[in-house]
């Protein structure tokens, strides 16, 4: 079947013009600013609870004397100063991390399925994982970082490479399924790595997800890079809602689409990289909280940056507290338990067939 | 018309005795090829009763039932991808992508969880077992990407494979992180699609699954032929669609079941030899479906082959060599398809 060009755009525009009007109207300021105030105070209880609960219960009073009044002598002090506040923030980071990437792609690329997980990056950055395990063992988090983000990069430029190459442009199918291919591409070479360097398990460990590791040095190192990168976002956020309407409509504001892609990406990579180096590959996150965050508070990605912080965070800690809890003491990786929710939510956009966005 | 039909006919059988010559090419090939090297000369000897016992060990024992699986394993995917990409007219399906893999992976995996070592003969029970959770995963796939109005919108069938996969491979993860180092071991070399544990216990597994469904698909082919054309044209002709629909898929689906329950989790074949085919001799399925087949033999023999070839000591396993060369094709073929 042979469409004209002018005949195949034609539908596209009116469907943006009409879009355009819509999306004016779910902006929901309002909203906005309620989602963020109540998610924000949800999200402190969350990580009250999650420092509470443990091998050793400690109720929250001792939390907060623990945070506002530390002392030494204290053992309850102690384990929260060091295993359960790192562990806690560490998760509602990371969690803020995944959402803001995959809200970016999601607003960039115009897609409802983009996500972190699902379009290679985590297993790009997995890979790279795998190679510094093998060739560099004792490498410190700070180069482990660092090839996380190579990793990333390298998923991320395959995929978009790719499913950019052919006219029909990045269509939600084609993204997923060169998404899975690259994904399926470097784990077999993760694979491979591992077989040969005996590190199976271990990666595998990795593959799961994990929280439970982060120190506050992990946290020191990561902190300016996830800060600078959501200032940047936020910064960027009245671009990437221009964008969401499509090229034609940035340009038409005067907006440059290429320069907005290029440090949307260079966001995503640094969020998706550090999340990945810290917990592994874990999907779904940057699939699932963008949408919640679009269902809560509309459209624009004012509202929807900073709202995707807040949920993906609470999301996150909360995850990690029902990891602990489903079968105490062993823990449950943290990347299965969000499938189990993210694999229904993708089913059920899938079936929309990414319409809704 | 005559004469375009018997220049097809004279090409098919080129196209087929030349990709035999290759297979054969790379048999003798991966005869030579392993730990312990053996000329060509001393194969000879050894394939006309003058071997060493020690050659004889090697030979019947070890390279042969390994390559034959290897080839009837290539076989099997090709034709289950052929037969998929038929019937859901998508030129993109495949077993593994479909998460049929993955539902036989996790079958295997309650295997070796859950049944203790010698209770069951593995050669035996391991492609049942396979092949009821890839059937498991094949309804469920089927089921959720159905809609009452739209039928199985081929989008939709890939997604929710994709999706089925990744919750699969999820409840994965939870069951191998408990499994002791050791049995670890075998469930990660049977993802990683690892033929070497062979035996002829697991080609005689393989092969009434084999005996029974090559010939019955080959005999659906002007089914298939109508398939491909779409539905409005096959039911015009007379097909009942919906059985008919079901009763290849479901032959696809055990033929791919019955492949990776004996060489493990190997994906891209079903996608690359149907392709390959195509371009070579056209989709008429009398014609592609064998070359598909042979193609597909051809391909994992030549990953098994290099990935004992490659790395010195260590074997890199079947299934990793084939996604390395079959990724990029597959990702050339998404560049250039219009989906």
């Amino acid at each position: 079947m042979i469409i004209s060009k002018k005949e195949y755009l034609m539908p596209a525009t009116e469907h943006e013009a009409h879009e355009n009007v819509e999306i004016e109207a779910k902006s929901k300021p309002v909203a906005g600013v309620t989602v963020l105030i109540l998610g924000t105070m949800a999200l402190l209880l969350c990580i009250g609870l999650s420092i509470s609960f443990g091998a050793a219960d400690i109720d929250l009073l001792t939390v907060w004397s623990a945070v506002f009044s530390f002392s030494g002598e204290v053992t309850a002090h102690q384990i929260i100063q060091e295993i359960r506040l790192p562990r806690v923030l560490g998760a509602a980071i990371i969690g803020a991390c995944f959402a803001v990437a995959g809200a970016i792609m999601q607003g960039m690329t115009r897609n409802p399925l983009a996500d972190s997980g699902l379009l290679g990056l985590n297993a790009g950055a997995a890979f790279m994982v795998a190679v510094s395990l093998a060739f560099f063992p004792g490498l410190s988090y700070k180069y482990l970082m660092l090839f996380a983000f190579v990793g990333a990069a390298i998923g991320t430029v395959l995929v978009f490479g790719i499913g950019s190459m052919s006219r029909a442009g990045l269509t939600p199918m084609r993204l997923v399924l060169a998404g899975a291919a690259v994904s399926a591409l470097l784990s077999s070479l993760s694979q491979s790595i591992a077989l040969h360097f005996d590190l199976a398990q271990d990666l595998a460990f990795w593959f799961a997800g994990d929280v439970s590791g982060t120190t506050w040095d992990n946290l020191k190192l990561m902190l300016p890079w996830v800060v600078i990168s959501f200032i940047g976002a936020l910064f960027l956020s009245r671009s990437i809602t221009l964008l969401s309407l499509g090229d034609e409509v940035a340009i038409g504001l005067g907006k440059r689409p290429g320069l907005i892609k290029l440090a949307g990406s260079l966001l995503v990579l640094i969020l998706a990289g550090i999340a990945v180096s810290v917990v592994g590959a874990v999907s779904f996150v940057g699939l699932m909280i963008p949408h919640i965050t679009r269902f809560l508070v509309g459209h624009d990605y004012r509202w929807i940056i900073p709202n995707s912080i807040v949920i993906g965070s609470l999301f996150m800690v909360l995850a990690d507290l029902c990891a602990r809890m489903v079968n105490p003491p062993n823990e449950t990786p943290i990347g299965a338990l969000i499938a189990l929710i993210g694999v229904p939510f993708f089913l059920y956009l899938a079936r929309k067939g990414g319409r809704g966005f | 018309m005559e004469h375009v039909l018997q220049s097809k006919a004279h090409k098919f059988r080129l196209i087929l005795a030349s990709s035999f010559a290759l297979l054969i090419f790379t048999f003798v090939f991966s005869i030579n090829t392993g730990a312990s090297s053996m000329s060509p000369a001393e194969v000879v000897q050894t394939f006309l009763g003058n071997g060493t016992n020690q050659q004889n060990l090697i030979l019947y024992e070890f390279r042969l039932p390994r390559i034959v699986l290897s080839v009837l394993v290539g076989m099997g995917l090709a034709v289950s991808g052929c037969v998929l990409q038929s019937v859901s007219r998508n030129a993109l399906a495949e077993p593994g992508i479909l998460g049929i893999n993955a539902g036989a992976g996790l079958a295997i995996l309650f295997f070796v969880t859950l049944i203790p070592t010698g209770v069951l003969s593995a050669a035996y029970f391991v492609p049942l077992f396979a092949l009821s959770g890839a059937l498991l995963a094949a309804v469920v796939i089927y089921v959720l990407a159905f809609k009452r109005q739209e039928g199985i919108m081929p989008t939709r069938l890939i997604l929710t494979g994709v999706a089925i996969q990744a919750g699969i491979n999820a409840a994965m993860i939870v069951l191998t992180l408990r499994l002791t180092p050791e049995r670890y071991e075998t469930v990660a070399l049977w993802l990683a699609g690892y033929i070497g544990t062979t035996s002829w216990d697991y080609v005689l597994a393989l092969l009434p699954w084999m005996i029974i469904i090559l010939p019955f698909v080959y005999y659906k082919v002007n089914v298939l032929n109508l398939l491909n054309l779409g539905d409005q044209l096959a039911v015009g002709l007379g097909v009942d669609l919906e059985k008919e629909r079901r009763l290849l898929l479901f032959a696809a689906v055990c033929l791919a079941a019955a492949s990776v329950s004996v060489s493990g989790s190997i994906s891209f074949v079903g996608l690359i030899a149907p392709h390959l085919a195509r371009q070579l001799i056209g989709g008429k399925h009398q014609y592609y479906l064998p070359v598909a087949a042979l193609l597909g033999g051809l391909l994992v023999l030549l990953g098994d082959t290099l990935g004992r070839a490659l790395l010195g000591p260590t074997e890199i396993p079947a299934g990793i060599v084939v996604a390395v060369i079959g990724a990029p094709y597959f990702l050339y073929l998404l560049a250039r398809s219009k989906v």
